[in-house]
């Protein structure tokens, strides 16, 4: 019987709850239904750059685990909706990306400022770039 | 003799609930009741937007923006006064930009985060369509955005407003200046009569008008003919 | 045929040869488009949270544009057509979201007080769709330089085919764009990177990434053979062309390959004006002369 050293006993209190209803009500997602085949992983572009799966995502989601807003892979995703194309119980995981991205966001954090951009940078970006990344990465 | 008793409204002036005349503008019934305008007053005309207020009539969720110089008060109003919206004095050297898009984009990126709610729009006291303006210099249409930005006076109730955190009115006025340096170019007919007062041609109707007496400078001016 | 055109803001400015070659195809075509008189930006990406709001005021705001000109009767039907990939997503993903959610539709009126009421009678179509409508032998017709031994290769990117709902062709296997460059007189190089992610909007904070996705799309594109890449966004057309120079830097042995909007490749065909390659990077007239083709 583990002391609490691995992850391996996991209780669902009403925080946890509270959060993964926060979650499917910003997404619309039914997330219940994902069972974990990885389809949305294999096929996402961008794994290489996440420390944590799309699919392992939606595993800390189901369990209503608060741990999931500070992974980097929120950011990471591109809504490319591959896993949505994917996902053999119509789930579209990207969705769930953005309400996790949203929670945070919500709390007064922009993952991007503008500060960050040099002139050089002002003046070669299209303004698709700019306003889509903005919509994405701040509040 | 009868005196004019004109008809009295109730209205809050920053909290504060006060009997006022009910043809007085905000500014006038301020000072009616006792206020003193230190910051927020300033050419009393409508044109140097230094009196821009916020206010919302009693029954109406809505909140309105307005020159306090120029609005006549309504009966119920509850009244603020803003007389400053904090916005960054953006420097640049107008020879060197060009009139394009991403020159807005330089000096003012968060127009990108503009949402085109219309809700600056909706405060402007002198009726300008400012989401508009700022939606053509996001496309890099100068001359739409000078032209829609025409009759901005600064006052600064759209900046205090928008949820993407945007100044309009700076972007506005860059958009003047670069249409005015880069599109309309220079007006030719001003720089010919710098020439021509340089040259001296009218040097002799000055020296005249210098030596008239008042009466009879009152009466030229008065008779004046006004060409358009 | 008068139809209601979207361009979005980036068509008027970098992608100024995709607005103006969409305009000379358009036209050889028979199709007249009009802009409306006051447009703005759509969001560039659909807003995914539910209980958002404002971020439809800004595609709702274009589609009562569109309404209106239906009612001043400028336009034939009550379609608007997009090319830009991204404002084609964005304004039928709001436009359906909306239709199908009264509660939403509500709240965006309410707030758009000066705005008519938005009927919800739009159809958000995208050009290849419509293109792909006129048939394949009225491209052919119009064409008066075929594009013989030019090996193009097709990207589509994501917002065109997915999510699957809303995209213009079958998200594993499209063929709209292979079709209309056969059409054209090209040969089609298949990727099978066709339809992967270019980096989108990474390009602005995360450029290495954008640049190495980029990467692999025209590495399998080099090698299948192709000599030019077509796209449909100006996102992915930023990312695959003009940030060559950045995919240079991380990956050394990469050449450049020349990246066109595929109407630019249209009015090439059709013989008509405002194919716009001065405005492309890399410089696409040096493999095209090579062809014959200019």
């Amino acid at each position: 019987m583990s002391n609490g050293t691995s992850g391996l006993y996991f209780t669902f209190k009403p925080e946890n709850a509270a959060f993964k209803a926060k979650v499917e009500e910003l997404s619309g997602e039914n997330i219940d239904l994902c069972f974990q085949c990885g389809a949305c992983s294999s096929g996402c572009p961008l794994t290489g750059e996440m420390d944590l799966l799309p699919s392992t995502v939606i595993r800390y989601a189901q369990l209503g685990m608060k741990e999931v807003l500070e992974s980097k892979t929120p950011w990471i995703c591109i809504t490319c909706f591959n896993c949505e194309i994917r996902c053999p119980r119509g789930i579209d995981i990207a969705n769930v990306m953005e309400a996790i991205r949203e929670t945070v966001l919500r709390t007064k954090y922009d993952k991007f400022t503008l500060d960050e951009l040099t002139p050089e940078e002002l003046r070669e970006l299209p303004q698709i770039a700019i306003i889509s990344n903005q919509r994405k990465l701040t509040a | 003799m009868e005196e004019n008793e004109s008809e009295m409204v109730t209205i809050h002036v920053m909290g504060k609930k006060h009997e006022v005349p009910a043809d007085l503008t905000i500014m006038k019934a301020m000072e009616y009741s006792g206020h003193q305008f230190r910051r927020g007053a300033g050419c009393r005309g409508g044109y140097c937007g230094a009196c821009a207020a916020m206010y919302r009539v009693k029954g109406s969720y809505k909140l309105q923006g307005a020159l306090a110089c120029q609005k006549i008060v309504e009966d119920g109003m509850y009244i603020a006064q803003i007389p400053f919206s904090p916005a960054e004095k953006i420097t640049y050297d107008l020879s060197e930009l060009r009139p394009d898009a991403n020159t807005f984009l330089e000096y003012y990126p968060e127009i990108s985060r503009c949402l085109s709610c219309n809700t600056c729009t909706k405060a402007c006291p002198q009726d300008i369509e400012v989401m508009d303006y700022v939606q053509a210099s996001l496309r890099g249409d100068v001359e739409e955005a000078a032209r829609l930005s025409f009759d901005c006076i600064s006052c600064g109730l759209c900046a205090v407003r928008c949820p993407a955190e945007i100044v309009p009115y700076n972007v506005g006025q860059l958009a003047r200046r670069l249409n005015s340096r880069y599109v309309i170019g220079p007006t030719e007919h001003v720089l010919k009569r710098v020439e021509e007062v340089e040259a001296g041609e009218f040097d002799a109707d000055i020296d005249e008008l210098k030596r008239l007496d008042r009466k009879t400078l009152q009466e030229r001016y008065e008779s004046r003919e006004v060409k358009l | 045929m008068r139809l209601a055109y979207y361009p979005g803001c980036t068509m008027k400015t970098d992608a100024k040869n995709f607005d103006e070659s969409t305009y000379s195809t358009a036209e050889a075509l028979g199709i007249e488009l009009l802009e409306p008189t006051r447009w703005n930006c759509c969001g560039t990406v659909h807003a995914l949270a539910k209980d958002n709001v404002m971020n439809y005021l800004a595609p709702i705001r274009n589609l009562i544009r569109v309404e209106q000109m239906n009612e001043a009767e400028l336009v034939d039907d009550k379609r608007v057509v997009t090319q830009c990939a991204m404002c084609y997503n964005t304004l039928k993903r709001a436009n359906a979201a909306a239709k199908a959610d009264p509660e939403k539709m509500g709240k965006i009126r309410d707030f758009m007080e000066k705005e008519p009421n938005y009927q919800g009678s739009v159809n958000v179509v995208h050009m290849l769709e419509l293109i792909k409508g006129l048939g394949w032998d009225e491209v052919k017709s119009k064409v008066v330089t075929p594009l013989d031994g030019l090996k193009v290769s097709p990207y589509y990117g994501c917002l065109l085919l997915r999510p699957r709902e809303y995209g213009i062709d079958d998200p594993d296997h499209p063929t709209v764009m292979e079709d209309l460059l056969e059409a054209l007189g090209a040969e089609v190089v298949d990727n099978p990177y066709k339809a992967k992610c270019c980096g989108a909007y990474h390009a602005v904070h995360m450029k290495e990434v954008a640049a190495d996705l980029s990467h692999r799309i025209l590495k399998q594109a080099q090698e299948a053979g192709a000599d030019i890449i077509v796209t449909a966004c100006p996102l992915c057309q930023f990312n695959l062309g003009d940030r060559q120079r950045e995919i240079k830097k991380q990956h050394r042995e990469f050449e450049g390959i020349p990246v066109v909007y595929y109407t630019q490749l249209m009015a090439l065909a059709f013989g008509k004006e405002g194919t716009g390659f001065e405005q492309n990077t890399p410089d696409p007239v040096p493999v095209l002369e090579e062809k014959g083709l200019l």
